[in-house]
């Protein structure tokens, strides 16, 4: 017996509206969970005044400093980098076996766990370069670690500018560079934020990476050759170390507020590009 | 001195050969039409002419091409130079995701012509002759995708004239515009020729009896017959050329 197709339509929409449901329901539930456990100590006290006592009192101004200049200071070294070699691999180079090598080694590198990134941050930066735990070793391991992430999300955008632009470009008389520059780039760019804001988003939540190469000093950083603790990993040890429940709630609702702003923020910025150019 | 000289063009993508030995000179100040079907070379030729072609990994061309007698595939050439003098519009109209203004002065900036009052200068005067200025002056910093398919296309006319080239190749600009723009291009190309030489390929055999001075016929990347408009589509010598011409295939 056949089932009616109004009666299959039926099942297959609510089976995949409940998928939907039961998604976003533990989302809201995580989000709205931490942020009511969190956000009765959150203040501009709690967030603008030294923490006292490890932690146990005061508030999280060092942390909340060194989440701003960590990840800030991997993407400034990761986008660069990042952008030149998607550049280089789509604009410069024909396919060959060497850019296939290049994008397998992007793609394994994605796939490394970051605990792995701290380690070797440790080994290299630390302590073969010598720059001890400070927000620089920090950095780059960092932007080693969100680097692969960048380098194809900006190839597939750089690869989703239609090729009628770039001919124009060329057939109007413009050197490779500055098709690139005038034409690629600036079409590209929606897709290129989208995977430096990825980026921030895994620096700014990143603990493992972070607490094998900045630190954990809880004093404020104040040169990037100082050690720093970031708010994750602040979180990580309040917990850990059973140290201030309240506190580390407070602390994991302005990462997670925190998180979500700069996603709203590079979204409105995105979109007003976007409408600035059509 | 003929403007363009082609001599024993042999042009081949990867194993394909596109087109087989053309031989031809393109006088100056003349609108040269190529009319020919699908497949037959044309867009190939035409590309050939402002080595569009070097951009595709795989191309590859024998014989000569000579303009002003310079060989434009002179290792001594720069393509980016030849593209200055030999501008091009393509079949779909493309502006480039930014304001009419900036559409039109992307060449002139490349040029190194920074001063505004000459890139103001130089924007009137390719849209007026392009005419289109009366339609978008009131609006030159606003998309050039906003405009309608004919504008966008003579937005793209406008923008190789501010190049001030001395060729314009046109890759079939009206296959897709309603026929008042079509009109209205054509206009353009008839003014234009006082001052340019015209290489226009046509899908559209109509359209390169009106407005072409010479037409060459291309078939199957053979260059089949070649010379004044009236007598190709009065008198041609090659049957192949009378059964295209009269409809009869293609």
């Amino acid at each position: 017996m056949r089932i009616p197709p109004r009666f299959s339509q039926g099942i297959v929409v609510s089976i995949l509206g409940l998928a939907t449901l039961v998604t976003l329901s533990i989302l809201i539930f995580i989000i709205g969970f931490i942020l009511e456990k969190g956000l009765p100590v959150v203040g501009l006290g709690f967030l603008f005044t030294l923490p006292q006592d490890m932690g146990r009192a005061g508030g999280i101004f060092p942390t909340v400093v060194a989440s701003i200049l960590l990840p800030l200071i991997a993407v400034c070294i990761a986008v660069p980098l990042g952008v030149g070699t998607a550049v280089y691999l789509t604009e410069y180079t024909r396919e060959s076996a060497v850019t296939r090598i290049i994008r397998f080694g992007a793609d394994c590198l994605a796939g490394i766990p970051s605990i792995i990134f701290g380690l070797f941050g440790f080994i290299f930066f630390v302590t073969i370069l010598r720059m001890g735990w400070s927000l620089l070793s920090g950095g780059l391991t960092l932007a080693l670690m969100i680097l692969p992430t960048l380098i194809r999300t900006t190839e597939e955008a750089i690869k989703a500018v239609p090729n009628a632009y770039r001919e124009v470009s060329y057939s109007l008389g413009a050197t490779r560079l500055r098709t690139v520059w005038r034409v690629v780039l600036p079409n590209a760019l929606p897709g290129i934020v989208t995977g430096v804001m990825l980026g921030v988003g895994r620096s700014v939540g990143e603990t493992a990476a972070v607490i094998f190469t900045a630190g954990s000093s809880l004093r404020l950083p104040s040169s990037i050759f100082d050690s720093a603790r970031t708010m994750s990993v602040h979180f990580y040890i309040l917990a850990r170390e059973g140290i201030s429940t309240e506190n580390a709630y407070g602390t994991a609702a302005v990462l997670i507020l925190s998180v979500l702003a700069i996603n709203a923020v590079a979204y409105g910025l995105m979109n007003r590009f976007i409408r600035r150019r059509s | 001195m003929p403007k363009f000289t082609v001599q024993k063009l042999n042009t081949f993508y990867g194993k394909n050969q596109a087109l087989k030995s053309v031989t031809l000179d393109v006088e100056a100040n003349q609108i040269l039409g190529i009319i020919g079907p699908a497949g037959s070379g044309k867009t190939s030729f035409l590309r050939t002419l402002n080595r569009l072609n070097d951009l595709l990994p795989d191309f590859r061309m024998e014989g000569r091409i000579l303009l002003d007698g310079e060989d434009i595939y002179h290792p001594k050439m720069e393509p980016v130079m030849l593209r200055r003098r030999v501008g091009m519009v393509f079949a779909l109209p493309v502006p480039l995701p930014m304001s009419i203004y900036d559409n039109i002065v992307y060449g002139p900036r490349l040029t190194g012509v920074r001063q505004t009052s000459r890139l103001d200068e130089i924007v009137e005067k390719s849209l007026q002759s392009a005419f289109l200025w009366d339609e978008v002056k009131d609006r030159l910093n606003s998309s050039g995708l906003r405009l309608s398919g004919g504008q966008q296309q003579r937005l793209c006319l406008a923008r190789v004239l501010a190049l001030d080239p001395e060729v314009i190749l046109l890759d079939e600009p009206c296959s897709g515009l309603d026929p008042i723009s079509t009109a209205k291009i054509e206009e353009a190309l008839t003014v234009l020729k006082s001052a340019f030489t015209v290489i226009l390929v046509t899908n559209n055999t109509m359209q390169a009896s009106r407005v072409a001075d010479r037409t060459a016929f291309f078939l199957m990347g053979e260059l089949v017959e070649y010379g004044w408009t009236d007598k190709l589509f009065t008198h041609p010598d090659d049957d192949r050329t009378n059964s295209y011409i009269t409809g009869r295939f293609g």
